[in-house]
């Protein structure tokens, strides 16, 4: 049987100490495969930001262990992480944050640049993702120039393109409307996800749930349950 | 050049806003501390103009003086003692002093007259019109053709004019290394011409030049001169001497200096205020670099390279502007005195380091206090 693509065991966060210790996270335990899409929700507050970015190592647990594929990534030095979240991970940010004063192709290009591939390349690459995301007469623009569909689709096509494993979309739709969140989710679902990439939705809309394999489910930093998704595993 | 610090070029052009305000600041402030430092330097030069043009290697004077124009003359009987003192090669003497003279026109024009010594014509300037002879004629002046020469209203061989009652005729023109600090034109004659043309006091010589037999010696006849009760220099220390008076007893150097230091006080606000705001306003961008996998020390790079980038550019424009300045300056000023030299530039670029390496120093402690987590959190 395969490694699982995401494995957190007894993942702990808090913050403050003594009277103010404050539990973000508390004995998170799960699995995420290959091939699926999960979902992880709950209210403000619940500790899904906090999960999320433990998952993906940005944010290191007072306790516990997250492997990806197999490596436990909380063990590597700084620099390793950062190694591994470069070549494995790729972030779907909620703002975006695309640079405003460079081409959209140029900011699909960047994971490419900090993997120290050649310019021009890296921009033949970033063009060719922002065909796969439907952009590609918009890879010259800027991305201010750009809705904001089509600035979420510029974030995803950032994400795939150093081709990594784990995709990690936090609220994709919070800045959209109800159909175009729909439509990136269904995109996303339908063109991103395969056999060999697992995806990390966070959000709070319900209107999205129907593309989700699994739905994690966040309360006061604890995972209070696992909802097959709509699809059902399909 | 690697990509990120091409991401790191784009994003500081690109903004064209900061882009131009950064390098305005830059520009400005090396312009004013260029101009500032060539302004003093020049006046410098120009204060030792007469000891640069005559070249002697020993000159001594009153220990009182302080300025080769601020002379105080000295007995005969010191010309004898010096000349007496083994290791002197040849010592003869020297006269420096001001005066009015008279033109074809009836207009009277302040001149600074020097005397050169009537055997050896020690110091004499290069002759671009007339002999070197033609000095011992009677009544003969060589004009310095230098950017006071006009004053003299471009007299020519022949040219006559009166000082003191006397006549006076200019029977060369000469060129010299630099012009004196006071904007007043050259005449260049005898010594005892100069003695007989002009009032004096009962000693005559402005300075004694002395030349060594060899280097080793000045050391020695600095020695005699000083047993003697005067001031013997060479020409560095002279020059040297001169600097300092204006440094540090004139209002020119600490004004200039003030100068300089608000020049660069101006420039370090403007560029360091407007690279940290430039930091800021990307700050969002840099934590999402980080989250991507960006290394603290690529971002580290990135804003050294933004700084460096802008502060040498704002360096060469403004080098450009001081020299296109200055050129403009002698166009309507010829004796307009800044010249800009190599420490001049290096003072420049040191302090122009400084203002890169402060703005970017609290850049990049932004940048590096930012987490990735922030960003997940909005």
């Amino acid at each position: 049987m395969a490694a699982p693509a995401i494995q957190a065991t007894g993942l702990n966060k808090w913050f403050g100490e003594g009277d103010t210790k404050t539990y973000a996270v508390k004995d998170v335990n799960f699995e995420a495969n290959f091939g699926e899409m999960l979902y992880v929700v709950g209210p403000s507050g619940s500790g899904k930001t906090t999960m999320l970015s433990m998952i993906s190592g940005i944010l290191r647990p007072n306790s516990g262990s997250v492997k990806i594929e197999n490596t436990d990534i909380w063990g590597l030095p700084d620099d390793g992480i950062a190694e591994f979240r470069l070549h494995k991970i790729g972030f779907v940010f909620q703002d975006y944050h695309l640079f405003p004063r460079l081409t959209t192709a140029e900011n699909v290009a960047i994971p490419l640049v900090l993997q120290k591939r050649d310019w021009d390349e890296a921009i033949e690459e970033a063009r060719r993702d922002l065909d796969i995301v439907g952009l590609k007469n918009r890879a010259d623009l800027p991305p201010v120039k750009l809705s904001g569909g089509e600035q979420q689709r510029v974030a995803i096509a950032r994400a795939i393109v150093s081709r990594p494993d784990i995709l990690i979309l936090d609220e994709p739709t919070a800045s959209l409307d109800g159909d175009t969140g729909r439509t990136i989710v269904s995109f996303v679902r339908n063109n991103i996800l395969n056999e060999h990439r697992c995806i990390v939705i966070v959000t709070h809309d319900a209107r999205i749930f129907e593309f989700a394999d699994r739905i994690l489910k966040m309360e006061d930093g604890r995972l209070t349950g696992i909802d097959k998704g709509a699809t059902n595993g399909q | 050049m690697p990509g990120t610090l091409r991401i790191a070029y784009k994003l500081l052009v690109n903004d064209r806003a900061k882009f131009v305000t950064l390098l305005v600041g830059i520009t400005f402030a090396v312009f004013l501390m260029i101009q500032m430092t060539s302004l003093f330097t020049g006046v410098l030069g120009r204060a030792s103009a007469t000891v640069i043009n005559i070249g002697a290697s020993i000159w001594v004077m009153d220990p009182a003086v302080q300025t080769v124009a601020n002379t105080i003359p000295l007995p005969d009987y010191i010309l004898d003692e010096v000349r007496s003192i083994p290791g002197v090669k040849y010592a003869v003497p020297f006269y420096s002093g001001g005066a009015l003279v008279k033109l074809k026109s009836g207009a009277y024009q302040a001149v600074n007259i020097v005397g050169l010594d009537d055997t050896s014509l020690f110091g004499r300037p290069q002759l671009v019109a007339g002999e070197i002879d033609d000095i011992f004629a009677e009544n003969a002046f060589f004009a310095v053709d230098d950017s006071e020469f006009r004053k003299l209203e471009n007299p020519k061989i022949g040219t006559e004019f009166e000082l003191n009652d006397h006549r006076g005729m200019i029977v060369g023109i000469a060129r010299v290394a630099t012009s004196g600090l006071f904007g007043v034109p050259t005449l260049y004659t005898t010594y005892n011409r100069a003695l007989q043309y002009l009032p004096n006091t009962r000693f005559t010589i402005s300075y004694i030049l002395v030349e060594p037999k060899s280097t080793k010696d000045a050391q020695f006849i600095k020695q005699q001169v000083a047993k003697a009760g005067y001031l013997a220099l060479t020409k560095d220390e002279f020059m040297s001497k001169i600097s300092t008076f204006y440094k540090y007893q004139t209002g020119i150097g600490t004004n200039l200096m003030l100068m300089t230091v608000i020049s660069f006080i101006v420039g370090l606000s403007i560029s360091g205020q407007t690279f940290y705001t430039f930091i800021l306003e990307n700050i969002e961008k840099f934590g999402a670099l980080k989250a991507i996998g960006a290394k603290g020390r690529e971002l580290i790079a990135m804003i050294l390279f933004q700084a460096s980038f802008v502060a040498l550019t704002g360096y060469g424009l403004g080098i450009g502007l001081c020299a296109l300045v200055i050129a403009l300056a002698r166009l309507q000023l010829p004796d307009y005195a800044a010249t800009i030299t190599f420490p001049n530039l290096a003072l420049a670029f040191v302090m122009v380091v400084i203002i890169a390496g402060v703005s970017s120093y609290f850049g990049v402690r932004r940048v590096l206090r930012i987490e990735p987590f922030d960003i997940f959190r909005g």
